[in-house]
């Protein structure tokens, strides 16, 4: 898979085109491929904040995989800006849902590797290091190991490191799941004042139906395995969003119907057998 | 977090009881083979012992003994290593050179090094070199599967995130292996060969036994066939004291190097009796 993207402008890209993505597995118990993502088609624009809600296993991740472009489907592609994806890039900030710091390095360090990747360096990659290391609220943390790092502290780098890069892109997998539910709220409020603050296009997974609400402009829903979008509802809520929106009445409106969308599938994805 | 294998006797009781138990068994062993209760060929005590250790550093130049055994496991070790880990980081990095060699390294595993050491005499007899050839051939075939192990056992996030931020792309730094895959791995090599340095003394000692003209374990065999046991606990001793400060002293070395590592997922948390794993 080739990692380069030929004729991309840097920085620009934003405009996210999925036509007919599907992929498959081989089995692990029985051998026959089982299908994790049915075909699937999905637009995202300029500056939208998209969720992509759904159970265990209904292929989100594949699908945000594959738009980074570390996975390739097995039918149709993925347009940046109207360019195929051929392989990952820093035109998309990746936040992965487990830890994926690299040891190693310092948070300085973690933070500055896109940019040394590209040959950026010197007081101008300091600069924008510590922009960053700033805005998700790290400062003071820059010489520790992440080893070195509290749970909550770790997926702020993480951010702060896909951020450096400027990507127009961010794609994030279930980013704030290991969090305790308070350090969860603020990581949102975080991520949403980043995005207010950039205006960048997002697409975040989740199976939390609060965070998929709280966030987003539109919240797409996945079906069970395998996976395909149900329905998209728009999030009509006003910007600048506050944590005591998920107390109010309209966001409980947005949770009810969402509920009801996601729960025969939530069920049927507890009775289904194991892959 | 308190693990169900975290002590319940405080620290300053186990020290207490620790080194009591030892003492005893030091008693134990001064009784024992004190005025004829056990021939002094069996078992001489503690203060004969001491005498024979003595006697070996004063005038059989024993010193010179240890020197060479050290040579010749350091020797063997590194050569062992200089091919090993290349080979290994090429397989943890090539999937089909991994699928060519991995099933001959997991199979190399299994008969028991020591075995190997007459079948060396019979190739190259009883000097330097074979003795050099045992050691080398017992460490590249535990290293090799061990470091590929620890590259291939890289968490797929770490590579996953660096793909995401540029590399594999003709970047600055030499792709996904020099990356991450080598730094990632970095600790666990140095722990391998940690391991594997203790390991190889008892190869070591085997073929000292089997054929040699001086090192630790010709010392021992020739006291055997005097029928002299305190040299042979002396030796015992001595291999016991080397083999501890050297480990200690790598140890030392790779948390120097490593800082980044106190945790459990590259640094095996080392166990209570088990130091050389």
């Amino acid at each position: 898979m080739s990692p380069h993207r030929s004729r991309v402008v840097f920085g620009e890209l934003s405009r996210v085109t999925v036509e007919a993505v599907a992929k498959s597995y081989p089995g692990r118990i029985e051998s026959t491929p089982f299908p994790a993502l049915l075909p699937t088609s999905l637009e995202l624009v300029e500056n939208d904040f998209v969720t992509l809600l759904g159970p265990s296993g209904c292929g989100k991740t594949t699908l945000l995989r594959i738009i980074a472009g570390l996975e390739e489907p097995d039918t149709g592609r993925v347009l940046l800006d109207g360019v195929p994806v051929t392989g990952p890039g820093v035109e998309c900030g990746m936040v992965l849902q487990d830890d994926s710091l690299f040891p190693w390095l310092t948070v300085s360090e973690n933070v500055g590797f896109g940019l040394r990747q590209r040959g950026v360096a010197g007081s101008a990659a300091r600069e924008t290091v510590n922009r960053y290391i700033r805005e998700v609220g790290l400062r003071g943390f820059e010489d520790r190991y992440p080893i070195q790092l509290p749970d909550g502290v770790r997926q702020r780098v993480a951010l702060a490191r896909a951020l450096a890069n400027d990507p127009k892109i961010l794609l994030l997998d279930e980013p704030f799941g290991a969090l305790d539910h308070q350090t969860r709220s603020l990581m949102q409020e975080l991520l949403l004042s980043i995005w207010e603050h950039h205006r960048k296009t997002v697409l975040l997974v989740t199976h939390d139906i609060d965070e998929a609400i709280i966030m987003a402009n539109r919240c797409i829903v996945l079906t069970a395995r395998p996976g395909r979008i149900k329905t998209q509802m728009s999030i009509d809520l006003p910007y600048p969003r506050s944590y005591v929106l998920k107390t109010s009445g309209r966001f409980s409106d947005y949770k009810a119907q969402l509920t009801e969308e996601t729960r025969p599938d939530t069920i049927r994805t507890a009775q289904l057998p194991l892959a | 977090m308190v693990r169900p294998t975290d002590s319940t006797v405080s620290a300053p009781a186990r020290v207490a009881s620790g080194a009591g138990f030892c003492l005893l068994l030091l008693l134990a062993w001064a009784l024992a083979s004190a005025d004829g209760v056990l021939p002094e060929t069996v078992l001489p005590g503690p203060a004969a012992t001491a005498r024979a250790a003595w006697q070996l550093i004063t005038e059989q130049d024993f010193v010179y003994d240890v020197a060479i055994t050290v040579t010749r496991v350091v020797g063997g070790v590194l050569l062992g290593a200089l091919l090993a880990v290349p080979l290994g980081v090429a397989m943890g990095a090539s999937s089909w050179l991994a699928a060519l060699l991995q099933d001959f390294f997991r199979a190399s595993q299994y008969p028991a090094a020591a075995a190997l050491v007459p079948l060396l005499v019979l190739w190259l007899g009883v000097g330097e070199l074979q003795k050099l050839a045992v050691i080398f051939l017992g460490a590249f075939l535990q290293l090799v599967p061990r470091v590929a192990d620890a590259l291939r056992g890289t968490r797929r996030e770490l590579v996953d995130a660096a793909r995401m931020l540029g590399v594999g792309a003709g970047g600055a730094s030499g792709g996904v292996l020099g990356s991450v895959l080598l730094p990632a791995a970095a600790p666990v090599i140095a722990n391998s060969l940690r391991s594997v340095l203790a390991w190889s003394w008892g190869l070591a000692i085997v073929a000292e036994l089997v054929g040699s003209m001086r090192g630790i374990g010709h010392m021992i065999g020739a006291a055997q066939a005097q029928g002299a046991s305190g040299p042979i606990v002396a030796g015992i001793a001595a291999i016991g004291l080397v083999r501890f400060v050297s480990d200690e002293l790598f140890r030392l070395l790779n948390r120097q190097l490593f800082p980044w590592t106190t945790g459990e997922t590259a640094w095996p948390r080392r166990g209570l009796m088990v130091p050389h794993a």
